[in-house]
């Protein structure tokens, strides 16, 4: 168990001078988790803004080993890794490394969920972290099947319509042996997370909510309140399903007001308007069903 | 060397190839013709005659990302795809190239959709045919298997350094059984040697795959096309270093030369051409020039074997809608015409969607050439040899 800074590993995967927004979720929560990897390990991105802000030849922000393929294939992108990995070792052709892809809502949840199904249920060994930050950030703001009901974003001018897909169920309906949710203020439990996901042999996911100033429209200084927040009003709640079995980690039994978390995004203002009161309830709705469900699932 | 005589289809001989030559990773999609090729492997995996992973995907565009992931990890990998698979890799085979990676794919080469047919043409690796790849034709079984072996070690060579495509006919050459003289494996093992290259490591942490403005995406295209066009010369040095002498058919294929009509091809349907001209007697009109490395296109070796051209007649098993020429004749016109050459140039379609070219039709195509050069006629024309 991880309980301080100084219990993470020592070595920095990510050098300073990448390209990153101030304030920005997505890096934070991957220099939180790779912080948590042992080395030596292999790190396999899709397209994104991680990639972007990282890999600009000819520099790289990277001091490990890393690959960027496409948009849509990390998951086999990384398949491809482990098995070759595996054979290579055994012919003294190369050294175990453990794998871990990063890749954003749209690479995951969207058009990766092939690649990424495909990877699950072949079982390949390795770590996916999918950073959430709720729409293609990267390409200037668009929704994804991760994007809020009632949020702004360039493509949904006047709210998207319809709840987040629910990636953990996604990832437990394939029989991973370890899933859970992490946010970067609760860093502790997201190093526990990372590291408890790698004593497993098959594939490990892990959902991190990743706040984006520029898309969800705050000041660069309030990344980690939200991502605070998130968690508070139930918005985002921090669980595990291990060998199938529900656990959450923080027990939110008195949440703050959801309009707490809303109120400093810019991207519900559409929602938060007094005629749209009925979207607000929509998604009030869905987040205490969200969490009730969880709370069945986990029997506390 | 005395070597061994196998009765193998063309699929088989991919397969046999394989096993010979230590692979890593295979992994392939299901797809008709291609599909026994990883029957086969599966087979030899499951025995334990390989050891390899075999990863049985979900689909041809994660087979081919799997692929460059294992082999920017250092492995020696191989896939199979056909039509509508190969279509489904397109975006990641610019990847593949792009990141230098060494790969080998047998492409049982099938028509595209739609309409829906299994059967042979070569429109789908004609779309793929500016990606970057090195892309080989084979005419028969033995082509195959020769050339499937020879692609790992082209591909790996350090001035190479690609992606190599194998290409061969659905069907008629993906199905149909010949005799194949296969090397010994150790033969093999020997001419494959396991070479250093870059690869993700933690011993020397590299990135794979970073994004690039103008001028760096500029220069890498540069230095990319420089490799490929590498692979021209590197071809011909593995034809050569190859154990089995009898195997070495070049770049352009010619059993013969000298004939005053020039029939180029690629595939199977260079043997129909050669057993009409031989049967009839004909090799002192028509040479068969059948053209086994499409990319890079051996412009030069052409350019020598047109040199006493009165008449060119290109084969295409494709069609480039809407273009000047369809793929072949285009490759062909622009190397004439780069070499100052006025030499008339038919255009003939054949054989799209599997449709047969018998002897009859070949026949009456070899007439109308042998007339138009007898007649001295002097313009191109366009054949749809129906």
């Amino acid at each position: 168990m991880v309980s301080r800074l100084d219990e993470l590993v020592g070595f920095e995967p990510l050098s300073p001078g990448h390209s990153a927004c101030a304030g920005c979720g997505a890096m934070i929560a991957v220099r939180q988790v790779l912080l948590a990897v042992p080395q030596p390990y292999i790190v396999v991105n899709a397209t994104g803004c991680v990639e972007v802000v990282t890999t600009q030849y000819p520099n790289t922000a990277w001091r490990v080993p890393y690959v960027h393929v496409a948009f849509e294939n990390a998951a086999a992108v990384a398949s491809g890794i482990e098995a070759a990995l595996r054979v290579l070792k055994e012919k003294g052709l190369a050294r175990d490394h453990r794998v871990v892809v990063i890749a954003g809502d749209g690479g995951t949840a969207d058009i990766g969920l092939q690649a990424l199904s495909g990877a699950l249920e072949r079982r390949h060994s390795f770590l996916y972290v999918c950073y959430d930050n709720e729409a293609y950030m990267n390409t200037g703001i668009q929704r994804s099947s991760l994007t809020p009901h009632g949020a702004w974003t360039s493509t949904t001018p006047f709210g998207k319509a319809g709840p987040k897909k629910d990636l953990i169920a996604f990832a437990v309906s394939h029989g991973v042996p370890y899933a859970a949710t992490a946010s970067p203020y609760f860093w502790k439990d997201l190093a526990n997370k990372v590291r408890k996901a790698l004593t497993f042999d098959g594939p490990t996911f892990l959902h991190v909510l990743a706040p984006c100033n520029r898309g969800w429209r705050f000041d660069p200084s309030l990344t980690m309140r939200i991502a605070k927040l998130a968690v508070e009003t139930r918005y985002f709640p921090l669980y595990e399903v291990e060998e199938g079995k529900y656990r959450i980690n923080y027990f939110v039994s008195r949440p703050r007001p959801l309009e707490e978390f809303l109120r400093l995004q810019e991207r519900f203002s559409y929602l938060l308007r007094p005629e749209n009161a009925h979207l607000l309830e929509e998604l009030k709705r869905e987040v205490e069903a969200r969490w009730e469900g969880l709370v069945r699932l986990a029997g506390s | 060397m005395l070597l061994n005589s196998l009765l193998m289809t063309g699929n088989e001989a991919a397969a046999y190839a394989v096993k010979q030559s230590d692979v890593d990773l295979i992994t392939a999609y299901p797809i008709t013709p291609q599909t026994t090729i990883v029957e086969k492997l599966a087979e030899y995996v499951g025995r334990g005659d390989v050891k390899a992973a075999m990863v049985l995907i979900e689909s041809e565009h994660s087979a081919l990302s799997a692929c460059i992931g294992a082999s920017a990890a250092g492995a020696r990998v191989f896939t199979a795809t056909s039509s509508q698979g190969l279509a489904y890799m397109h975006e990641v085979m610019y990847v593949a190239s792009g990141l230098r990676l060494p790969i080998v794919m047998a492409v049982a080469n099938r028509a595209l959709s739609a309409p829906i047919n299994i059967h042979c043409d070569h429109s789908d690796i004609m779309g793929s045919r500016d990606s970057g790849w090195v892309q080989v034709f084979c005419e028969d079984p033995q082509d195959v298997y020769d050339n499937v072996v020879k692609a790992f070690r082209l591909a790996e060579d350090p001035r190479v350094l690609l992606p190599v495509a194998v290409n061969f006919n659905g069907f008629t050459t993906s199905h149909s059984c010949e005799p194949v003289a296969v090397l010994p494996d150790e033969e093999v093992r020997r001419f494959l040697p396991r070479r250093e290259r870059h690869r993700l490591s933690y011993d020397e942490p590299m990135t794979i795959g970073g994004f690039a403005l103008p001028d760096a995406y500029f220069e890498s295209k540069v230095e990319q096309e420089k490799a490929l066009r590498a692979a021209g010369r590197v071809f011909t040095e593995v034809e050569e270093l190859y154990p089995n002498s009898e195997s070495k058919r070049g770049a352009i294929h010619a059993e013969w030369t000298g004939g005053r009509v020039k029939l180029i091809c690629m595939g199977d349907v260079a043997g129909s051409l050669r057993h009409f001209v031989k049967t009839q007697r004909l090799q002192d009109i028509f040479d068969v020039l059948s053209v086994r490395l499409f990319r890079p296109f051996p412009r030069r070796r052409l350019i020598e074997l047109l040199n006493d051209a009165e008449l060119v007649v290109v084969m295409d098993r494709s069609l480039s809608p809407g273009a000047v020429s369809p793929p072949l004749v285009s490759e062909v016109k622009s190397a004439l015409y780069d070499a100052g050459f006025r030499v008339p140039v038919w255009s003939v379609v054949y054989g799209l969607g599997g449709k047969p070219v018998t002897l009859r039709k070949i026949g009456r195509l070899l007439g109308e050439a042998e007339r138009g050069v007898r007649e001295r006629e002097a313009r191109s024309r366009r054949i749809l040899l129906r």
